[in-house]
């Protein structure tokens, strides 16, 4: 048998807390690859990150500044860690970091040959919610009907091409579905004064949430994708447990917008199956925090993901296990005085 | 013994939810020098607060946005817009590199006459004309951009029957896509509006109609916004062209190019999110320039880029007034300089940075200006050093509308210095004195003494 | 002011406080005053000490101290005694 190949990876999203972020699943993937042999650094932006401290995963870790500090910063603190650890590819996992990522892809492979595998920008944008319409339209996928609206009067004049119930939305969270015209004028403000303009109203689809995890090469061909139906929901609208389904038609979807749309990297789908057909809903710019059940089912998407930023031969995967259950929970880690005290003072750990 | 330099002690909670120091140092990088002079003789010598304004910078920007523009499309000409700063000293750098002036009242225009700019390189824009400014603005052959129904009909009564061929442009404004959409100034080019101004002007052989100018916000985010403004203009030109065979010989694409300054309630960095001006610049070439124009009959674009070209070029000095705790135990700074003459602290985060140096430790703090109103707050919160009493700060990027929309209040305005090319420094703007209030006040003879 | 005897100091400035749970940093000057507060030193003595060693006004150094005991009693790090 020939040796694997070791790899220092840096992976961000640590947070695996109630509403969970995707770093530990992907490092756990990462951790049980039959490929590489991985070395994780952590990249946090909280000193309580549970990922921190879970010293059988993460080899070690950096606090990162906060994306709102820019990129400049960025790039100092990843120049530094890079010197410690010499990292080859990062796989950073948080919605609100990715844009700062994707504008440094070029300069991190250049400047540390640092490499990884995001969108380009242009793909970032256009699956924004504010321009969901588009999407569905360059992606020959179905999406509720939706218009960004920037006043309580609009609301009126979209009457004709609206039918309640309809959904309000926030420009990047929160949304409510409501019943009538009053209802929609109260979540319109309670949205605004908390997110901003605009709002985004959406036609409600009844139906059931299906949810897919997959990834695409960039040149059209979408390497995995398996499918999943939310069996418990947390009040935050989480996962709490899934199982992964049989749905071809779902595959097939899922592979002309990652073909169409020529999506690089990792994506979260999710999709309302209604009697009408399959309506996408979002689409996430990365890994959703439940991916490990694709590794459960026979695809690595994470050990994917890395063969392709390495320069490896990445071929799609032909089958998943299907009736696969993920059943998530929670664990009390505990923790030294110390420890919390390291990575507070000196930003590492 | 030499004693050491003091820091003030200072504890901090952690994982409070603020941002963590690991990387964030260059907010603390101190700012101590402008264009090579030390920002401690540059207050020493003109008093705190006062604004620094690099000439070098300016011209840099200038001929940065101009190589733009003059690699993609062969006709450009910038204009100045005074009402983004318009000391005297700063309107003839723009004018010595070769920018008209772009003007939006009669007090502008009668500054750009006085700066020595020809009348006919003077573009009279905005929504209040009077009939006399018309007047000035028609003998001195100026380009008077009209904004509505009422200016348009004024000047068809002055001309009217005279041998003139008075030079107008309409304002136009339009759906790019963005909200809101401006459309208070100018004609509506979607509801027809915008032709039928045309239409009323080319039934007048007085006037001649050489431009379309739009102007489609302010602190565009998005380039793209700017091709369908090019393509709503070229557009309204052909058909113009069609209907009389009149040349439209300018179409002018205003401002709104956003500078490098955060605003307030954005989550990223302005400068890691505004187009470049090379963006902007192929945004709007590409679009005239595939329009399908005979190669003769390109117009020439014009531009009245403002706070793109000067807002970086231009810094307020300050100093600590006094450091203080809030009732929550959040620290307060005041300072020396507050709303009322860096007016721009409204909608951003400026940058702010020490003049000295600090050690790596910082706190959270809310900066206030010296006035006695509770508005008068510079930035809500921000990292910075642990500043003492008399420390010096550099607050950035306030080149553009500070210097015209300060007010006096309580406080006399400060000094305005530049910093030419040479490094030398000159005062372009004096402080304000208790003379300069008094010039204008009048007390009736029985209010002139008082006994207490 | 009389500091907490179970509050835990390191010497990279680290506190925590096992009565609240919570932690704190504090920079090298700051660890200082705790430990010439610990050692009873009164605050007259710490502001001489201060200014023995660095380079500042003693009003300056008044006004600081103020406010950094202020913080300490707020946090319940420590006490003021008469």
């Amino acid at each position: 048998m020939s040796i694997k190949p070791s790899v220092t990876v840096a992976v961000s999203g640590l947070n695996n807390i109630d509403s969970p972020g995707p770093g530990i699943p992907v490092i756990r993937a990462l951790k049980e690859s039959n490929f590489f042999n991985v070395r994780i650094i952590g990249l946090s932006y909280e000193t309580l990150e549970p990922g921190l401290y879970m010293r059988d995963l993460v080899d070690k870790s950096y606090q990162l500044p906060l994306p709102s500090a820019g990129i400049a910063v960025l790039l100092d603190r990843l120049h530094y860690i890079h010197q410690q650890e010499n990292i080859q590819v990062i796989i950073p996992n948080f919605d609100s970091e990715l844009y700062n990522f994707i504008k440094i892809a070029d300069q991190l492979k250049s400047e540390m040959g640092i490499l990884t595998v995001l969108p380009t920008l242009n793909q970032f944008e256009s699956r924004q919610k504010s321009v969901l319409n588009d999407f569905g339209k360059k992606n020959d996928v179905k999406v509720p009907f939706s218009k960004t609206i920037f006043s309580v009067n609009e609301l009126l004049t979209i009457e004709e091409e609206f039918n309640y119930p309809l959904v309000i939305k926030g420009k990047y969270y929160d949304a409510a579905v409501v019943a009538n015209f009053s209802q929609a004028s109260h979540y319109f403000h309670k949205i605004s004064n908390q997110w901003g303009l605009p709002i985004v109203v959406q036609e409600f689809v009844t139906g059931t949430e299906v949810n897919v995890t997959a990834i695409g090469d960039g040149e059209g061909n979408c390497i995995g994708a398996v499918p999943m139906r939310k069996l418990y929901i947390t009040d935050k609208g989480k996962a709490w447990a899934g199982v992964s389904l049989d749905d071809a038609q779902l595959i097939a979807i899922t592979n002309q917008i990652i073909s169409k749309s020529k999506w690089k990297g990792g994506c979260e789908l999710e999709f309302i199956r209604s009697n009408d057909g399959y309506y996408l809903l979002e689409m996430n710019p990365r890994f959703p925090a439940w991916v490990y059940l694709a590794v459960a089912c026979g695809q690595n998407h994470p050990e994917a993901l890395l063969k392709m930023a390495l320069g490896y031969p990445v071929k799609p995967f032909q089958r998943y296990d299907t009736g696969k259950l993920f059943i998530r929970y929670s664990y009390d880690q505990i923790v030294d005085m110390q420890q919390f005290e390291t990575i507070s003072t000196k930003g590492e750990l | 013994m030499n004693k050491l330099p003091y820091e003030r002690p200072f504890i901090q909670k952690l994982n409070l939810g603020v941002m963590n120091k690991f990387g964030s140092k260059t907010e603390l990088e101190p700012c101590t020098h402008i264009d090579g002079v030390p920002v401690k003789k540059l207050i020493e010598e003109y008093g705190s607060p006062c604004f620094v304004i690099s000439e070098q910078k300016i011209r840099n920007n200038y001929k940065n946005a101009v190589r733009a523009f003059k690699t993609r499309y062969p006709k450009i000409q910038f204009a100045w817009s005074y009402k983004t700063n318009y000391l005297d000293a700063v309107c003839n750098i723009f004018h010595q590199e070769g920018s008209w002036a772009e003007v939006v009242s009669i007090f502008e225009y009668q500054k750009a006459i006085h700066n020595g700019v020809p009348g006919d390189k003077i573009i009279f824009n905005g929504p209040d004309k009077s009939k006399e400014d018309l007047a000035i603005a028609i003998s001195n052959n100026s380009l008077i951009h009209i904004d509505h129904f009422d200016e348009l009909y004024d000047l068809v009564e002055l001309v009217q029957g005279r041998s003139l061929k008075v030079r107008v442009a309409i304002r136009v404004n339009m759906d790019t896509g963005v909200r809101p959409i401006w459309d208070r100034f100018g004609f509506n080019y979607e509801n027809g509006q915008a032709w039928n101004a045309v239409t009323k002007i080319m039934s007048h052989p007085e006037l001649d109609l050489v431009g379309l100018h739009a102007h489609i916000g302010t602190y565009m985010l998005v380039s793209s916004a700017y091709a369908v403004a090019a393509n709503k203009l070229c557009d309204l030109m052909q058909q113009v062209q069609n209907r009389w065979n009149q040349d439209i010989q300018y179409l002018d694409f205003g401002g709104g190019f956003a500078s490098t300054n955060t605003l307030k309630g954005a989550y990223l960095q302005a400068s890691d999110v505004i187009p470049s001006i090379d963006e902007y610049a192929e945004a709007i070439t590409a679009t005239v320039l595939n329009f399908g124009f005979k190669q003769d009959k390109l117009p020439t674009i014009f531009l009245e880029t403002g706070r793109a070209l000067i807002d970086d070029a231009a810094y307020l000095l300050g100093t600590v007034v006094a450091t203080k705790r809030l009732s929550d135990e959040r620290r307060a700074t005041v300072m020396d300089f507050g709303v009322n003459i860096l007016f721009t602290s409204f909608w951003y985060d400026h940058q702010i940075s020490p003049a000295q140096h600090f050690s790596r430790h910082s706190e959270n703090m809310t900066l206030y200006g010296p006035l006695c109103m509770n508005i008068d707050v510079v930035r809500e919160n921000v990292m910075l050093p642990l500043l003492n009493k008399g420390d010096q700060v550099v607050v950035h990027k306030v080149g553009a509308y500070n210097m015209t929309q300060w007010m006096q209040f309580i406080q006399m305005r400060p000094k305005v210095i530049l910093i030419d090319m040479n490094g030398r420094h000159h005062v372009i703007r004096e402080h304000e004195s208790l003379e300069t209030m008094l010039r204008y006040e009048h007390v009736p003879a029985h209010l002139k003494t008082i006994s207490l | 002011m009389h500091i907490n005897s179970n509050v835990a100091i390191s010497d990279s400035g680290f506190i925590f406080n096992p009565l609240t749970g919570d932690s704190f940093t504090t920079n090298p000057i700051g660890l200082q005053i705790i430990e010439m507060l610990k050692n009873g030193l009164s605050q007259q003595k710490i502001i001489t000490e201060i200014t023995t060693k660095y380079l500042v006004e003693s009003s300056t150094v008044e006004k600081d101290l103020r406010d950094y005991l202020s913080m300490l009693n707020s946090y319940q790090l420590g006490e003021y005694v008469n």
